[in-house]
């Protein structure tokens, strides 16, 4: 879903720009509370992987397709903050390098991708792991759930942007139901891709996930008294 | 549960390669077999009419741009070098930023953290 230029006005991407960089620069002071010496080189390659796979565009039927955003996954493997931060790499790379996504349209596509997508995400993440049980079924559901909705709600975000200053005169209800529509399909794609990925980490090494320490309290709390019987 | 600090760095570094290699290959070979339809928002455009108030990026002219190495003819070789190279670029950034900004573990409080966290009792509200 990255935004080429001249879909939206000069104003509306300029509004958007200075809500990113604003944005950036909060996250560029918050993230230090996420990062410490063991996640930060984790955060790195979550921004190189959130690159590649972006690049896997999956069929969606009707002679479209969709590829992971990756905000809930970011945010939920290191943090919000730092996964603002990680998002920004990869569409600044992708703007400046790879022509995907336009110059005067980066700062709507931070806005949509590192801000809403991370935002929506984390968030409906956060509430779900409150009342869902805390193991690893629960983990993954909130995580899927927070990644689909974080598609079709940055879709409507730019649907809002597209009201406020599209260049084109077309009739937003219609707008809104087209991209609303693709994209709940494209979301469902994204968060078999966040679990998938997700669950794997969670596997392997547990302990640098940023969103799974409440269940490494749980495990430590289980794994008590099993240790202090014989063998 | 009591992995020696320095075999659990070494894990780490075992786990982040593996990350590494599986970001290369997917940027590198897979995205080769990637669907090339037009995208949600490009479909929506079309469908609404409005994709062609699209203007071309002024990065347009880049080596790279469209995911495709200028001069390299091959289509396989082209777009999977230029994803290595997209997967590179955005490690070393992003890499770089987050050493940044990361905490040290110069200070008193950063280093019992760590080996709180090494010894696998539950981490401090802070994470």
């Amino acid at each position: 879903m990255h935004v080429p230029d001249g879909f939206l006005d000069a104003p509306t991407s300029a509004a958007t720009g200075v809500l990113a960089a604003g944005t950036v620069a909060l996250a560029l002071r918050k993230a230090r509370e996420e990062l410490d010496e063991r996640t930060a080189p984790l955060a790195g390659l979550t921004a190189a992987f959130v690159f590649a796979v972006q690049m896997m565009n999956f069929p969606v039927g009707a002679g479209t397709s969709g590829h992971l955003m990756g905000g809930a996954l970011t945010a939920v493997l290191v943090g919000p903050w730092t996964a603002v931060l990680c998002m920004t790499v990869v569409l600044l790379v992708q703007a400046v390098l790879f022509a995907d996504g336009g110059l005067t349209a980066l700062g709507t596509n931070v806005t949509l991708m590192g801000l809403v997508a991370v935002g929506v995400g984390y968030g409906l993440f956060r509430l779900l792991v409150a009342v869902l049980p805390r193991n690893r079924t629960g983990f993954l559901t909130a995580a899927g759930v927070g990644a689909f909705a974080s598609v079709p709600v940055a879709a409507l975000t730019f649907v809002l942007l597209f009201a406020a200053g599209g260049v084109a005169d077309i009739p937003v209800g219609t707008v809104a139901a087209t991209m609303g529509g693709i994209h709940v399909l494209i979301g469902l794609g994204e968060a078999a891709i966040t679990v998938v990925v997700l669950g794997a980490v969670l596997a392997a090494r547990p302990d640098l996930v940023h969103g799974a320490a409440h269940l490494r309290s749980a495990d430590a709390l289980l794994r008590r008294p099993e240790a202090v019987l014989p063998r | 549960m009591t992995d020696a600090p320095v075999n659990r760095r070494g894990r780490t570094t075992g786990f982040l390669l593996v990350g590494l290699l599986v970001a290369l290959l997917v940027a590198g070979v897979g995205s080769y077999y990637a669907s090339s339809s037009p995208d949600g928002l490009e479909w929506s455009a079309e469908e609404e009419g409005f994709l062609d108030t699209a203007e071309d990026s002024a990065a347009a002219d880049s080596p790279l741009a469209d995911y495709a190495v200028s001069g390299v003819d091959d289509g396989r070789l082209s777009g999977g070098l230029a994803g290595v190279i997209g997967v590179v670029v955005t490690l070393v950034l992003a890499g770089g930023i987050t050493l940044l900004v990361r905490r040290r573990s110069g200070s008193p409080a950063d280093d019992t953290a760590d080996e709180r966290a090494d010894a696998g009792t539950p981490p401090s509200p802070r994470s």
